[in-house]
């Protein structure tokens, strides 16, 4: 597949953006996006997370699945992966970094379950990237989730002002705004 | 516990999409049509029955230190008998919802299910429970689908009213799918508090 690494960065985050025209990771762009601060822990974390994924998930697709030709397990053992990469990640911090640690640190086991990263191994493997090319899109599509994250909290963060119906309040309004951020970004389609 | 309140439950007191906002992706990833909803909803289903059937037998032979993880391994294991049977019986629905079938195993609503009724009820009810959840995560589906079908292209299931080319195309693209769920949601808040 020959795709310029500019196009897949400028893809992944603007014209596709994995939250607001790939649906995935909606369950953190709901629940944490409240405040910018703790979005830019989030995205951080998941970035972080999401770029060592993508490496570990392309190195088993291809030496291991593809050789033995058991591509089928690839549902079962890339939620595996992720999962326990996500507590090595954990646990590895706590020991070398205790102060990124303390930053990330609530984020880290919410991230098993956030389908961005388990959706991001899957399409890069059905993309047929190579090693640097799938390590580029995860890390471009992290900056995309985490872009996403910290505009709409900042969106919310206005929105806590303002007098919202009854039953607009909560998920209903945050569901609409987003709706509205969705369409902005479809300005962007085309581009690539 | 009345075996039909189960069902129920899962229907409208325990709605996964409008009430306890659970497995919002799929919910706006793949509810272009009403037809692809309902497919993602029935498979979802599927692997909702069969996994709190299967996790609520297992239960008691599963040490409490490595439940989550086992849970997700079987999750995991239908899954992928549904994604390899989709793709040999409906290759179409299987391309339409794409990568969302393999995502079937980050869904909160089913590991949620798993921990919070079948690591505690028996076999049937934890059946019952997957069967409730999963009427309502289809029925829900299918509304969203159907509401951005009729409104973004003029048609339901399939069948156009021949009117496509009146209507606003932006609500079967993405930000037709945030906006519908969240109106529908206001709509369900409304009717469920009178």
């Amino acid at each position: 597949m020959e795709l310029s690494y500019f196009a897949i960065i400028i893809g992944a985050i603007f014209v596709n953006n994995v939250v607001l025209a790939q649906f995935l990771g909606i369950c953190p762009f709901l629940g944490v996006s409240s405040k910018v601060e703790t979005s830019l822990g989030m995205g951080a974390a998941v970035t972080f997370v999401m770029a060592i994924a993508s490496v570990v998930a392309w190195l088993i697709q291809t030496y291991v699945l593809v050789p033995l030709d058991i591509v089928y397990m690839q549902t079962i053992v890339f939620i595996l992966v992720i999962a326990a990469l996500v507590q090595m990640v954990e646990i590895i911090l706590k020991k070398v970094s205790p102060s990124l640690y303390q930053a990330l640190g609530i984020f880290l086991p919410l991230i098993t379950t956030n389908c961005a990263v388990l959706g991001v191994a899957i399409l890069m493997i059905q993309k047929e990237f190579n090693l640097l090319q799938s390590v580029t899109y995860s890390v471009a599509t992290a900056l995309g989730f985490a872009l996403a994250l910290v505009l709409f909290a900042g969106i919310r963060e206005r929105l806590d002002f303002e007098d919202v119906p009854k039953a607009f309040k909560g998920v209903p309004i945050a569901l609409i705004t987003a709706g509205i951020l969705a369409m902005a970004f479809m300005g962007f389609s085309g581009l690539v | 516990m009345n075996k039909l309140k189960i069902i129920l439950s899962g229907i409208v007191k325990n709605n996964p999409t409008f009430v306890l906002v659970l497995g919002m992706c799929p919910t706006l990833g793949t509810t272009t049509s009403a037809e692809n909803g309902m497919g993602m909803g029935l498979a979802t289903m599927a692997v909702l029955i069969l996994s709190n059937l299967v996790i609520s037998l297992v239960k008691n032979i599963i040490p409490d230190k490595v439940r989550i993880p086992a849970f997700i391994v079987i999750i995991a294991s239908f899954v992928t008998i549904i994604q390899m049977l989709m793709q040999a019986f409906v290759p179409a629905l299987y391309a339409s919802l794409g990568v969302f079938i393999p995502l079937i195993v980050v869904n909160c609503i089913i590991l949620g299910r798993a921990e919070a009724f079948a690591s505690k009820n028996n076999a049937f009810d934890s059946m019952l429970d997957g069967i409730g959840i999963g009427l309502g995560f289809t029925l829900s589906l299918t509304v969203i689908g159907a509401v951005r079908e009729v409104l973004g292209s003029g048609a339901i299931f399939g069948y156009s009213f021949g009117i496509a080319d009146y209507m606003p195309l932006i609500f079967v693209l993405a930000p037709g799918a945030f906006l519908v769920l969240g109106y529908l949601m206001v709509l369900f808040n409304k009717l469920a508090k009178k």
